[in-house]
């Protein structure tokens, strides 16, 4: 499991607020193309790990190696061009939209910020529309017009513009209707297979996490305990 | 239009109710009877109408909104207050004494200014003649009640010194302080995470029981509706699709959509070969990823303002025929208290998971 091959690999990772210690020595690894499922209860500490694991908030203790590379020493400047590569997909898929752009807009971002925007542009986002089961046409319409299964696969579709190769993925269908779900679980199952993407898989149903993932570790006040 | 009548034992009946936002129908028509001690579950996703559904039991709906059909209470064997078109007053004696909300947001049920206890004394003030002195004691015991610990002391602490499980359980004892008749929890789980919603549970099925109240849920978790529920009525696009004894509608369902969502369930008991292994364990998944394909509903829900003619479901159905596009469905009667709305009732497989298995592209 310490192989230096793992494509994420978490150590003794501490994150602090204040007196609070909400992440408490906290190590996982998680493999290219593999399933990492992350679960617990509510202020266990997970959405705090993903936020460093993701350098959005800087840990407080340990490390995080991703593709080999040390994260927790680089620069902000350093960080720039490995974060496409490790791309979150959030709970509300309405707020992972920018609610004042079209959604072709909003998938063509990444794109354009990472210079990779040119006469190709407007055909790739097509393509990762339909990637994602949405007719290339939504991409004319606002994130309020899209139910909110159209709405999480707009943003597994920017998520997918970075080219990533691990997906941060927290509680992506928690929040969906019970009667889009699965259809999201399959995307995400299909897109693992043909890209070989890996998943850090923040959910808190256990039924979903032992269909869907390889491997599942649990937290409690911010430690890993026994699943 | 004369109302049909209650079933005899009905607590709350409730007759072709429809709501309305100006020309928008979004609820379309339900009836259901609920009995004492009984608990109803209503399932839907969002924008069924489920919510709507549940405040237009208490006449709370929001401005705009137009209310039609009946929604009767029973005030004695045989006498029933009719809700639909109540004064503001009349609603006002009913609600929390006869009828009460556990809402699904229990932070903004609570005011922030105030103690919970003396929240809980004056629900109790507002409906009985007591002392402040006494309305304090109920509230503490109330509070005990539903698990709170150190009642005594936690009567004093401000909603923001509670947890958001200790704080669900206080909206629930405020809701059943002057032991209503019937309670109606408005997805009172939804917020809370998976062993919370286990301890609401079981609090709001004891508070059932010591009140002799009867409990109508409105959910969209269908593990819930088999654990806790007696009866249930699966709702999509603002109609009945499928409605019955939970064991009934959960083993045979009749409805396809009914059979589609519990085939979208991922299986409870998942791969026997290392489903149970230790931290960092051993792999999980069975075999290739295609079998961890999940049965799926094809399609999103419809918008209220673009619902298809005849049956709502029919786009994303793998049943459908033409005239499931011309006519809407039953509902019809197909066996004990078990009605359904489609019209190829008696064609659904079960379980439906190769109906629902998706075709990858």
């Amino acid at each position: 499991m310490n192989q230096p091959t793992a494509l994420l690999d978490v150590r003794d990772l501490v994150v602090r607020y204040g007196t609070v210690t909400a992440v408490d020595h906290v190590s996982f690894t998680v493999d290219a193309g593999e399933t990492l499922a992350l679960n617990g209860p509510s202020g266990c500490g997970k959405s705090s790990t993903v936020a460093a694991v993701l350098q959005l908030r800087r840990p407080d203790g340990g490390r995080v190696r991703f593709e080999g590379r040390e994260l927790t020493t680089l620069t902000e400047r350093e960080l720039r061009p490995l974060r496409p590569r490790m791309q979150p997909v959030f709970q509300d898929p309405y707020g992972s939209l920018s609610p004042r752009h079209r959604v072709r807009d909003s998938v063509a971002e990444p794109l354009r910020v990472q210079g990779r925007w040119d006469a190709t542009g407007p055909a790739r986002v097509a393509a990762l529309l339909d990637r994602v089961g949405l007719d290339p046409a939504y991409g004319d319409r606002f994130p309020h017009e899209l139910s909110g299964g159209q709405c999480q696969r707009a943003g597994i579709a920017r998520a997918l513009a970075s080219e990533p190769r691990l997906l941060v993925l927290d509680e992506p269908v928690s929040a969906l209707d019970p009667s889009v779900r699965a259809g999201v679980l399959n995307l995400l199952a299909d897109l693992q297979d043909d890209l070989g993407l890996a998943y850090l898989f923040i959910c808190h149903d256990r039924a979903v996490v032992r269909h869907f993932a390889d491997r599942a570790v649990e937290m409690r006040g911010g430690r890993l305990v026994p699943a | 239009m004369p109302v049909a009548p209650a079933a005899p034992d009905a607590l709350l009946s409730v007759r072709d109710l429809r709501v309305a936002f100006g020309a928008l129908e979004v609820v379309r028509g339900l009836s259901f009877d609920v009995r004492p001690r009984e608990v109803l579950a209503l399932v839907g996703e969002s924008g069924a109408g489920k919510s709507l559904t549940a405040r237009a039991l208490l006449g709370m709906l929001p401005r705009g909104t137009t209310t039609s059909g009946s929604v009767r209470l029973r005030d004695e064997p045989g006498s029933y207050a009719e809700l639909v078109g109540a004064t503001r007053p009349a609603l006002a004696a009913l609600r929390g004494r006869r009828i009460a909300l556990v809402p699904q947001d229990a932070l903004s049920a609570l005011s922030p200014v105030h103690p919970v206890g003396d929240q809980l004394a004056a629900a109790v003030r507002s409906v009985a003649g007591v002392s402040r002195s006494q309305a304090r004691a109920r509230a503490v015991a109330a509070l005990d009640r539903v698990g709170i610990p150190d009642a005594t002391r936690r009567a004093r602490a401000y909603p923001h010194e509670y947890s958001g499980g200790m704080r669900q359980r206080a909206v629930i004892a405020m809701a059943t302080i002057n032991e209503p008749d019937v309670v109606v929890a408005d997805e009172p789980t939804t917020a809370l995470d998976a062993e919370l919603q286990d301890q609401v549970l079981r609090v709001l099925g004891e508070q059932r029981e010591a009140v002799g109240a009867a409990l109508v849920l409105v959910t969209h978790d269908l593990g819930v509706v088999r654990d806790h529920t007696d009866r249930v009525l699966v709702m999509y696009a603002g109609r009945q699709v499928e409605q019955g004894p939970t064991h009934r509608v959960l083993d045979r369902p009749r409805a396809p959509y009914t059979a589609g969502l519990l085939a979208s369930l991922p299986p409870e008991d998942g791969p026997a070969d290392g489903a149970d292994g230790p931290v960092g364990g051993a792999p999980r998944r069975g075999g290739s990823g295609r079998l961890r394909r999940l049965p799926a509903i094809p399609g999103s829900p419809p918008a209220p303002d673009a619902l298809p003619p005849g049956c709502a479901f029919a786009p994303r159905c793998p049943l459908v025929e033409d005239r499931c596009h011309r006519e809407e469905p039953g509902p019809w009667t197909v066996g004990d208290g078990h009605e359904v709305s489609c019209h190829r009732w008696d064609e659904v497989p079960y379980p439906a998971t190769e109906l629902f298995l998706e075709r990858p592209a």
